[in-house]
């Protein structure tokens, strides 16, 4: 039997694990490796800041209570998602997310531009009872947000682990947290959150301007 | 994208689809010395064995299909490295060209709407139609699919308007927002007392029963701190979203309790500004219908 070079990759699991390996590898390669060193995915919008100590604590709490799971935080490029929620979502914007919040799926709404949208006591009332603003509603009621206080010692030492990571947070900005976040609840926090969503996105280019898009062939990645 | 980077997408790029054409060929290929398809040393308990038959040429076919049109498809759409691709398709272009035309039809539709007064869209059926839908996408969340609000988002069904009911008051209420500033009071009326005491008046303006003395006592109160905003009768003051206190409607409840949070923690409602997100046609539209759920035929008085 001639024992030739297919049989041995199929009967030796280690070269087949390598090649598998490289194989796949192309994709990200090509894909995602010079994503992180593109300068619209790694330099902030203008206006796009690190989290402010209550919205970063907010923030965490929209992690931990899985809003992720039900609100994405991506608009795509289409026209319908444009039309409903407002520009569409770019780079730039989540520089400071870490991870980024952009979820994959929605039984909620898209919240990247949820800032703004609602007074804060239309989210008081709709975290802690959506169905007492919004009959229709199936999300959760988050009756306890309001009963515990965000951490001010934790929520310090978040803002240095970040600007360990690289994040601009100056020396006052941290020193300043803990007071930031006194007596505020978890409830104050993720309203914060949401109300500071997508208040830097790019603004929506007018209908006049529309048909200048077609002369700009340097605007690829959707760069504002 | 920098010439560097995008020289390492097209490398990578090339090799990949050379790989792939390679790898067919090479697994594809039988070589002098092969066992024959029938002939195989694979034997499972004497009589179950495997063939090793190449594969259909028609098969083999269609994966060097795949491989000529993703050659086609890397000079048609981007995807070597910087090259933009004949079509130069981007999704943000394409989405700009859909918006392009849509907005185009909005406009068109929304055109005959724009400089009609209010009053005159309220009349109309159609305008109407086009407002509520509106109202659904945008209003609702706050102000009920019905208009008829929740605790501290008004109803607007009714003949009562804290900004003001006239048709522009309304646009503008659309357009630019609201926000309501009822200080906290607890400390400028200074003991619980007089809090129990201005509570009770103020539940008396709207008629409801309460204890008569301390009602009284609290009309002093009331004239020293409550009328610079809602008047020496407590009717309200539209131009800061006052609200009349003589009348049955309480937006945050006419309870003891939640006139008690209203005076200590004050209140400041916010209508978020929608000039932006709708323009002023469809403010316009969706300004005509939330004047007709209490102006108009509809709504039987």
């Amino acid at each position: 039997m001639n024992e030739h070079a297919h049989a041995k990759v199929e009967k030796n699991v280690a070269v087949m694990a390598v090649l598998i390996a490289v194989a796949i590898s192309f994709g990200g390669l090509a894909e995602i490796v010079p994503l992180m060193y593109q300068a619209e995915t790694i330099q902030p919008l203008p206006g796009v800041k690190p989290y402010p100590p209550l919205q970063l604590a907010g923030r965490d709490v929209y992690i931990r209570e899985g809003c992720y799971n039900c609100h994405s935080q991506m608009i795509r490029t289409l026209r319908f998602e444009t039309e409903r929620y407002g520009h569409y979502s770019v780079a730039g914007e989540s520089v400071y997310d870490r991870p980024f919040q952009w979820g994959s799926k929605r039984t909620g709404p898209d919240l990247a531009r949820v800032g703004g949208r609602y007074s804060d006591d239309w989210h008081r009332a709709h975290l802690l009872d959506p169905r007492s603003v919004v009959p229709e509603s199936n999300m959760p009621s988050y009756s306890w947000l309001g009963d515990k206080l965000v951490d001010g010692a934790l929520t310090t030492q978040k803002m240095q682990a970040l600007r360990a990571l690289g994040d601009p947070y100056s020396d006052e900005e941290i020193a300043g947290a803990a007071a930031a976040v006194t007596g505020k609840t978890e409830l104050d926090a993720v309203i914060a959150y949401l109300q500071g969503l997508g208040r830097h996105a790019p603004k929506a280019p007018a209908v006049a301007n529309a048909a200048n898009v077609k002369n700009e062939t340097n605007d690829a990645g959707g760069r504002p | 994208m920098s010439s560097a980077w995008s020289w390492y997408v097209i490398v990578l790029v090339v090799l990949n689809l050379a790989g792939c054409v390679w790898l067919l060929r090479w697994t594809g290929k039988r070589r002098p010395g092969d066992p024959k398809p029938e002939d195989t040393s694979h034997w499972w308990d004497g009589d179950i064995t495997e063939y090793n038959k190449p594969m259909p040429r028609w098969w083999l076919g269609l994966f060097y299909i795949t491989v000529v049109f993703a050659v086609g498809y890397l000079i048609y759409y981007p995807g070597m490295g910087a090259w933009a691709g004949t079509s130069a398709w981007t999704s943000a272009r394409e989405h700009d060209a859909d918006k392009a035309e849509a907005d185009q039809r909005i406009a068109a539709a929304f055109a005959p709407y724009a400089d009609k007064p209010v009053e005159e869209l309220a009349r109309d059926p159609v305008a109407l139609r086009h407002g509520q839908a509106i109202f659904a996408n945008h209003c609702a969340a706050c102000h009920g699919a019905d208009a008829r609000g929740a605790r501290g988002f008004p109803d607007l069904s009714d003949d009562i308007w804290h900004w003001g009911g006239q048709p522009q008051d309304v646009l503008t209420s659309v357009m630019d927002g609201r926000q309501a500033a009822m200080p906290p009071l607890a400390g400028a009326l200074g003991s619980a007392a007089k809090i129990d005491q201005t509570i009770a008046y103020v539940r008396s303006l709207s008629g409801l029963p309460v204890d008569s003395q301390q009602a009284a006592a609290g009309a002093a109160h009331f004239a020293g701190l409550c009328t610079a905003c809602h008047g020496p009768e407590g009717k309200g003051n539209a131009l800061m979203g006052a609200p009349d206190l003589t009348d049955k409607y309480w937006l945050y409840g006419s309870d003891p309790d939640s006139i008690r949070e209203t005076l200590v923690l004050g209140r400041n409602g916010n209508m978020p500004a929608h000039a932006a997100l709708l323009g002023p046609a469809r403010a316009r539209v969706v300004a005509a219908w939330v004047y007709s759920r209490s102006h108009g035929e509809a709504k039987p008085q």
